[in-house]
């Protein structure tokens, strides 16, 4: 049976992998076709997961593995109003750059250009490239091996700013399976923010694989949100690899707002001492969504600080899935780190499966973890009913004033305005 | 003003009004009071359209219409304030937001432009002054972490921001020091017009050297056994209940 069971996946794996047999990377530089070769030696001995991995073990892959993908080819003339709040925006489309939507207000100090050109260019690339991604990740390494392009971003020491990088993937046409890579380094004492949002523009059956590595040196401050609006049958897995070096700040927001699947692995290795980290997420999910996100944090020096809060309000038949785990090495004293993670379970048939979960080896540190899930407090709807709020009106009050604590930490004005307006807009009309 | 028709209503199958007759007049205050478990937040519940109460039978008219037809929100809009026994805290909601919200889904059920943010404003600073609630608290999350008399005051704030035609005060005095009974009081008494009027549920006769009532009730078993004026708030003070019980099992045996 075993033998049986092997010759099945292998036929998936390889029915998945042929989809690349008809593209091209020879034109990649050296160093990066030698990372893309490793990876695809790495691939021959992985297998996708199964819900036996615990890993996995609440987010099914077969119906992402399983479908009917093609690779697009760079596209130049496309119609389309992104209207962008910023004055920095790097534009994939179904994986490929677009150097016609892309703009960049030139800034000393600071690279933002597309993936491929940086490879051309960047010796800080050449250096760190895929030294951060976990290689017996069987998603992390098709990226390396099959990715398209993606955006690079290099902000020098000590600059400082304050307006938002945009990289902005966009999906516009169907069964359309893109690997995204990107690449952030953010060098000593810098500061800046981004803002990393895939757009799905209601197509069909897509995958979008993205991986992220990012890079925060001594003493910077970095700041990422990420916005997840797929397309309602669409499939995405994001995977951010992050270390953080001395005295660094580190904050990632994650709003997902659509996909069919959604699986967010954010892996943090905190090497350094005194570090502060923030994880954040927000999942308001309708009709069959399912949404998954892992986060490992790993603090390894002493001093650090952590503070993750997740979000999910669970309506109609989706599924939200939350394991975070908090490694305190045995080094890593003095460190506080606090999670939580919170579900409003909007019907009968909305699930929620939450872990948090702490691995503490060090004696002298504070932590906390918990986790709730209910449904919204009928005595509050009561309340604002009897003081002449309609139904959906108090629902809608109640639901926002669930999710403001994460919106809160939003350090981008138009990111905080598009997700209050996609919390007002979405939970007017609620049954 | 309202006409309540031998009210009954259960919770869980269990009857807890059973035939309730009032009828309140507009410019008239009307207290009820009985001992504990005799139905009187019950009435002040199915009154403001809590779901969980059932009503079996009889009939509520309020400003000539059906009052146990509409939904809680519907209630208010008519005119209808209920002041919580116990006002829930809701964090993330700001006090004043959503009082501008219920404000504005008002005005425009009955077709009239959202209140100026100016001259709602200028409507929070004066109402808040009423019941010397701190300007602070009208901003915070509604009631979160408000003392008991700070959530009571809130409440007597709201109803003169909605303005309501009817009042139901639920036990507004339990637990108040003596200062918050009479600011509550005070504020009660100030919003008191010809055009409105209130329903005080209280079990304890305090509150009624305050707010001086038309009309005094006695609820027992879910039932208006006695009515009487002022006065008689008093002699329940100094007598207790014992003795209309008393009276009405001799009436029945």
């Amino acid at each position: 049976m075993e033998v049986m069971n092997e010759t099945a996946t292998l036929t998936n794996k390889d029915k998945f992998l042929s989809h690349f047999d008809l593209v091209d990377f020879s034109m990649d530089e050296d160093f990066s076709s030698d990372v893309r070769k490793e990876a695809m030696e790495l691939i021959q001995w992985l297998d996708f997961p199964t819900s036996k991995a615990e890993y996995w073990k609440y987010t099914r892959v077969n119906k992402i593995i399983k479908g009917d993908y093609k690779i697009s080819t760079p596209e130049n003339e496309i119609e389309i109003d992104l209207s962008v709040p910023t004055k920095n925006c790097i534009v994939l489309i179904n994986g490929y750059f677009s150097e016609e939507l892309s703009f960049f207000d030139k800034t000393e100090g600071i690279e933002f250009s597309s993936l491929s050109h940086a490879k051309k260019s960047s010796s800080i690339l050449k250096e760190k490239f895929n030294s951060l991604v976990k290689k017996d990740e069987i998603f992390a390494d098709i990226n390396t091996a099959y990715h398209q392009d993606g955006a690079f971003m290099h902000i020098a020491k000590n600059v400082q700013s304050d307006e938002p990088y945009y990289i902005l993937n966009l999906v516009d046409d169907s069964n359309i399976m893109s690997n995204p890579r990107n690449f952030i380094f953010v060098e000593q004492g810098a500061n800046a923010k981004a803002v990393l949002k895939t757009i799905n523009t209601g197509n069909t059956g897509s995958f979008t694989n993205m991986v992220s590595e990012i890079f925060v040196d001594k003493n910077a401050h970095f700041e990422i949100n990420k916005i997840q609006d797929e397309a309602e049958d669409s499939f995405q897995i994001a995977t951010e690899q992050v270390v953080q070096a001395d005295d660094s700040t580190f904050k990632i927001n994650t709003f997902t707002l659509n996909g069919s699947i959604v699986r967010n692995n954010l892996n943090i290795d905190s090497l350094g001492k005194n570090t502060m980290t923030y994880l954040n997420g927000l999942y308001p999910l309708k009709g069959k969504q399912h949404v998954d996100n892992h986060t490992y944090l790993l603090h390894r020096e002493p001093n650090g600080e952590s503070h993750e809060l997740y979000k999910g309000i669970i309506g109609d038949s989706s599924t939200g899935v939350f394991n975070g785990k908090v490694f305190v090495h045995r080094e890593a004293q003095k460190t506080n780190a606090f999670q939580s993670n919170a579900n409003i379970v909007m019907t009968d048939t909305a699930t929620i499966n939450s872990k948090p979960e702490l691995e503490i080896y060090a004696d002298d540190v504070k932590c906390s973890h918990g986790s709730t899930t209910g449904q919204l407090d009928e005595e509050a709807l009561f309340y604002l009913r009897a003081r002449g709020l309609s139904k959906d009106s108090a629902r809608a009050v109640l639901v926002n004033a669930f999710a403001s604590d994460v919106i809160d930490q939003i350090g981008v004005e138009a990111v905080k305005v598009e997700i209050e307006k996609y919390i007002d807009d979405n939970y007017q009309g609620i049954k | 003003m309202i006409k309540i028709k031998n009210l009954h209503a259960s919770i869980d199958g269990t009857e807890i009004l059973t035939g309730i007759n009032l009828e309140v007049k507009a410019g008239e205050v009307h207290a009820i009071m009985g001992p504990n478990g005799s139905g009187k937040s019950t009435l002040a519940n199915v009154l403001a359209g809590r779901d969980e109460y059932e009503v079996t039978e009889g009939s509520v008219d309020f400003l000539g219409e059906d009052l146990l037809d509409m939904d809680p929100e519907d209630r208010s809009r008519a005119g209808l304030f209920l002041a919580f026994q116990y006002p829930v805290e809701i964090p993330g909601v700001s006090n004043i937001n959503f009082l501008k919200t219920a404000i504005n889904e008002a005005r425009e059920k009955r077709g009239e432009e959202p209140m100026s943010a100016k001259d709602f404003l200028k409507r929070v600073k004066e109402k808040s002054k009423l019941v010397e609630l701190d300007g602070r608290l009208a901003n915070r999350s509604v009631n979160e972490g408000f003392s008991g008399g700070e959530k009571k005051r809130n409440e007597i704030f709201q109803m003169a921001m909605l303005d309501p035609k009817l009042s139901v005060l639920d036990e507004t005095d339990s637990g108040l020091d003596i200062d918050a009974l009479r600011t509550v009081a005070n504020g009660v008494n100030q919003l008191k017009t010809k055009d409105n009027a209130s329903i005080i549920i209280t079990h304890y006769q305090r509150l009624l050297d305050y707010i001086v009532p038309d009309f005094v009730h006695v609820l027992y078993n879910g039932k208006i056994v006695k009515t009487g004026p002022k006065e008689l708030a008093l002699e329940l003070e100094e007598r207790g209940y014992d003795w209309i019980i008393k009276d009405l099992e001799k009436v029945s045996a």
